[in-house]
Formats: structure tokens, sequence, C-alpha cells
């Protein structure tokens, strides 16, 4: 019974944990439960991708009424893999919360602070399992409303302005994104995505089709932060409570990504049909401005989250360049950037949680000296940074080679220019890393601090799971990009 | 307010039909137009109604703010439930038929406490959402 019901209780698990936190949460027993609802919800996703690689794509009928009338889950490769990575972030979030939630929002608030946390939770997996577009937006509603009210709860007062600036944006891409799925509704008369593509397949080119792709692409891009719509990122991942950041930058951005390929590819089909390339083009250009550019701001940010942020605007457009050359290596390229940037930027932004507890703040005089002082954590800050770069042995590299290949692929010209803009990008990296660096282990500490020590254990090991696995993915690629490659030929065949 | 008696007065007799009327719209949900939220929103509006005459504190007495709060969480544990008691019983989530003997009486049980839990949660909110607007200015208290 459990097996059958995999798809629904990947959802309904953290979303009954929300009132049962809100209810009962006192003390502790809002962490334990949002934790327990956590790791039960990996433990499902890890179930659930085992069964779509052994039986192939899973669909789950709500309520018992058959798609196309009735909400459709349905779990291939794609979802299967987005679900791993959302889950599988936090739950190696969920200890790392314990010590930095206590120390960063009043005792007062963590109830709803755990209750906000997993309609958030609950709303990320419901965008990413869900077969029905309106399903999409409910679920992109609830996780951004209460990632809004996370956000806000940041310790420094300028947390509310920029859970404000993130509301107001994030609205406007949510709405965008409905006008689209309101417009192929229109178009199509029907809600389920499945059932949408093969309608759109016979369509010849319309007017409202190619109207609907366009909110579409651009609501998710203002969602998932593409330049230059990127604008409430930085300040959103900068004053929210750092076990946020570290579950939004992670996950957050990610689902938009999915959902984008989901549009662009399963719906549509890939669009060329109803003459869409020019989008192509655009996100080609807007990647690699974003790359340079998020790249380039990153380097003069004094906060090193706000920088971590602006370097995830250029990760963001590595992925919407990899989309953008609509081919298998390109899509496998952003596919497996999805898990990869994922577990670096999770931990980068762990590593800045634990220097927010111990030093009070995440500016660049706030790290000097600390390398000797948080050795591991700091050696944490190492592993991903060399990630973030794209030194072989690491996730970043396998990312770096599948999206150069990509560029390559596509012939001398686009690809031998985007491949050079690529690598300058990271050789950017390199400069934004090493200030940290440098701060870290070769500047002296500042004359009595006093003494900082070590994060606590919780920290310190989820840090590591998360570093480690920057190396470990780096080395063994056969889950990432297996799955992403079959996901690269789902989606551009539609054959599972 | 206390010089408006006839504003008082009649506020008061009016309280009781409100919230009789949002539990016919509550019930009559299944044949008729209606439903859990539009009877959630009618209810919260009796005690809005009591709270700008008689002001915010004795409608705190009336709904204190934490088991307004545990309102809100109960509601959507009844809907969600639901849809877990469905799947126990050997469906798929919220699935009404496996809820009784006869599925079409599943399926009035189903309907009927789902509009209950969103009836429940929507009320409460609303009347969360006045409190926390009309009590903007006080110290803060959580």
């Amino acid at each position: 019974m459990i097996a059958a019901n995999l798809p629904a209780l990947q959802v309904v698990i953290p979303l009954i944990g929300a009132p049962l936190c809100m209810l009962l949460g006192r003390g502790r027993i809002a962490w334990a439960l949002s934790a327990a609802a956590t790791w039960a919800g990996f433990a499902v996703a890890i179930a659930l991708l085992v069964a779509v690689i052994e039986h192939g794509p899973i669909s789950y009928t709500m309520g018992g009424w058959a798609p196309p009338w009735g909400i459709e889950y349905r779990v291939d490769y794609l979802s299967a893999f987005v679900l791993l990575i959302v889950s599988g972030i936090a739950a190696v979030v969920m200890p790392y919360a314990y010590h930095s939630v206590n120390s960063e929002i009043p005792e007062s608030r963590q109830r709803l602070f755990y209750t906000a946390y997993l309609l958030t939770f609950a709303g990320l997996l419901g965008m990413a399992i869900t077969g029905d577009a309106f399903n999409a937006f409910v679920f992109m509603e609830i996780s951004s409303l209460s990632s809004y009210v996370l956000i806000s709860l940041g310790r420094s007062r300028r947390a509310l302005y920029a859970a404000f600036q993130y509301l107001v944006l994030g609205t406007i891409g949510a709405t965008f994104f409905v006008i689209g799925v309101g417009l192929l509704y229109m178009v199509t008369g029907t809600l389920n995505m499945a059932d949408m593509a093969e309608r759109l397949a016979a369509q010849a080119d319309s007017r409202v089709t190619l109207a609907a792709f366009g909110f579409l692409v651009v609501g998710l891009s203002l969602k998932l932060a593409l330049f230059p719509l990127h604008l409430w990122l930085p300040n959103a991942y900068t004053y929210a409570p750092s076990m946020i950041s570290a579950l939004l930058a992670a996950t957050g951005t990610k689902v938009m990504v999915y959902l984008l390929l989901r549009f662009m590819f399963t719906i549509y089909g890939g669009g060329l049909h109803l003459g869409v390339a020019p989008v192509y083009h655009v996100l080609m250009v807007l990647g690699l401005l974003a790359a340079v550019t998020g790249s380039l701001v990153a380097i003069f940010q004094d906060n090193i989250k706000r920088m971590l942020a602006y370097s995830s605007i250029a990760q963001l457009g590595y992925m919407a360049l990899g989309i953008s050359f609509a081919s298998g290596t390109g899509i496998t390229a952003a596919t497996v950037h999805l898990f990869n940037h994922a577990l670096m930027k999770g931990a980068l932004f762990m590593v800045m949680g634990s220097v927010m507890l111990r030093c009070g703040g995440t500016t660049i005089a706030h790290l000097r000296g600390l390398g000797r002082r948080m050795p591991l954590t700091m050696a944490a800050f190492v592993i991903a940074g060399l990630s973030m770069i794209g030194v072989p042995g690491t996730v970043g590299f396998v990312s770096k080679w599948y999206l150069v290949q990509a560029a390559l692929g596509s012939g001398f010209w686009p690809g031998v220019p985007v491949a050079v803009v690529v690598l300058a990008a990271s050789l950017l990296a390199v400069i934004y890393i090493w200030r940290v660096v440098e701060a870290a282990y070769f500047a002296d500490p500042d004359g009595g601090a006093g003494a900082i020590e070590e994060a606590t254990w919780p920290m310190v090991a989820a840090t590591w799971i998360l570093a480690g696995g920057c190396v470990v993915f780096g080395l063994t690629t056969d889950l990432t990009v297996g799955v992403a490659s079959r996901v690269a030929t789902l989606l551009l065949t539609g054959a599972p | 307010m206390k010089e408006h008696l006839i504003l008082r007065v009649i506020s008061k007799e009016l309280i009781p039909f409100v919230m009789l009327f949002a539990l016919y719209v509550q019930m009559h949900g299944d044949y008729g137009p209606g439903g859990g939220f539009q009877a959630g929103v009618v209810f919260a509006a009796a005690f809005v109604l009591y709270g700008l005459v008689f002001g915010l504190k004795t409608l705190r007495k009336v709904a204190p703010v934490a088991v307004v709060g545990a309102l809100v969480a109960l509601g959507l544990l009844i809907y969600a439930g639901t849809g877990v008691a469905g799947l126990l019983l050997g469906g798929t989530y919220l699935e009404y038929g496996p809820l009784a003997h006869d599925p079409v009486h599943g399926h009035h049980y189903g309907i009927m406490v789902i509009e209950l839990g969103v009836g429940i949660t929507v009320a409460a909110v609303m009347i969360t959402i006045f409190q926390s607007f009309a009590g903007r200015g006080e110290p803060e208290q959580d």
C-alpha cells in the first residue's frame, strides 16, 4: 500500500507535518517533527527514483479521478531527480538547522518558522511531482508565500525589505506563469501536462500558444532569477536566516529550472514547430551575460553571503545556457548542474551559517584568520569553492565539462566563443573564491576578538556531507550523469 | 462604542443569524452554491463584526489568539487526514469512495468532512488576519 501511494506521500508527509508542527511544536518538538518529515520525504524520494529507474515512469491519480480530468502526479526521470535533489538537500540541512536556528530565531517564533519551512518543502516537492499545470502553480504559491515568511525572519531588519522585494517580484513571476497556463488552457482545453503536449503537437503555430510560451518563459525566468530578472535574489539570500539561505539557494531556483524544462520540452516539445526558436538565442545570450556579470559583481561584494548569491546568478546562467543548446549534451549539462550546484552552493551557504553562528556576521572582515580557528568549516569552504571554480575531481568540473562539450557540439559559431566565455567566467570564480581563502588563511585575525571555536558538530557534519558530496559525485558520475542523460533523451524525444 | 446603543443591540441580534447562515452555506455546499470557503468567510464575518463593535480586547476573550491559531492548523489536518483515511482504506489519496460501504455515501462523507476542514481553516485565518491588523501598533506579543 505504501509503495503504491509513494507519489502522494511525497507531498502529503510534509503537508501534514506543517499543521502538526503548528499544533504541537513546543520547544524542540518543532525541530524533531520537521526533521522526521524531511527524512521521511528523502526516503520516499529515493524509493521513487529507484522505482522509476527499474519500472519506468509512475502515474498516480489523485482521488481516483483518471487523468486528464483529475490531477495526475507523474514521476519520470526528471521529476524523480529533482525530488531527490530537493529532499536530499533538506535532509542534510535539518541537522544543521538545529543550532543555527536556535541562535538566529527567537524561541517564540521557532514553531511558526518550522511550520513555514515544512510548507516550503511541500511546495517545492509538489511542483516537481505534479503532472498538472495548474497544480504546479498552486504549489509554486505555497512554496513562495512560505519562503517570503522565512526570509523575513532573518536577523537584520533589512530581511523585511528583502522579503517584500521578493514578494513583489515573485508575485509578478507567478502571475506571468499563471497567465501562460491560462492561455494554454484556452487553446488546449486541458490542464494535464501530457494531454496538453499531445494537443499542442497537433496545433499549427498560433499567436496564443506563442504568447503563452512567452509568458511562461518570462514568469519562470523571473522566478529562477535569470539575469536581468535576478534583482530579488541577492537581498533575499543575504538577509535570510542561514539555514534558509542554504536551503533556498540549493533547491528553490532549481525547481523553477525544472518547471522551465518541463514546459519548454515536455509540453511544447521544444516548440520549434511553433516558431519559438528565438527564445533559445535569448536564453543563450542572457545565460552568458548572467555568467559573466554575476561572477564580476560577486568579486566586489563585501558580504560573503551576497557574494555567493551573485555567484548563484552566474550558475543559473550556466543552466540557462545548457538549455539554450536544446541538444542532448546541453540538457544533460543543465540537469546535472542542478544537482551539482545544489551540493556546492548548499555547502558554501552552510559554511557562512557557521561563520554567522561563531562570528556574528559574514563580511570579509569576519573571516580574517578563520582558517586556524574553524579549520574544518573553512576546509569545507575551500573544497566547495574549488568545485565552484570547476577544478577536476569535483562536481563543478563535471558540469563545466558537459557544458563546454555542448557548446563545442553546436558548431564553430556560436560554440567556440560560448565555450571561451564559460571558461573565462570560471576564472572569475577563482578570484572571488580566492578572496575568501586569502582572508581565512593568510590574514591575521583581528586582535582581541575573543576565542572563536569550531561550529557545533552537527553543523560541521552536515557541511561536510555536502562538501564531501562535491568530491564523491565529482569522481563517480554514474548516478548524476546517468540520470541526467536519460532526462535529456526523455525531454528531447519523449521516450522514457 | 458605549454610546451607540442601537449599533450594539442590532449587531448582537445579527451575529447568531450570521453564524447560522454560515452553517447553512457550509452544509448546503453539497447540493447548491456554497461550501467551506464561503461559509468560513461568513462565519468569520460574525467575529469581525463583534470585534468592530465591542473592541479587540473583547474579541480576544471570545476568540483567543492561541485557539484561533490552533484551529487554522486543525482545519488543514482534517482535510489532509481525510485524504490519508482514503489512502489507508485502500484507495488513493483523497479518494472518497472507500470511506463508506457504498461509494456514493463515501463521497458524501468525504466532501462534507473536507469542506468542514476548509471552513474551519478559512474562518480561523480570516479572524487571525483581522486580529493582527486591528492589533497593529500594540507592543508585539507572540
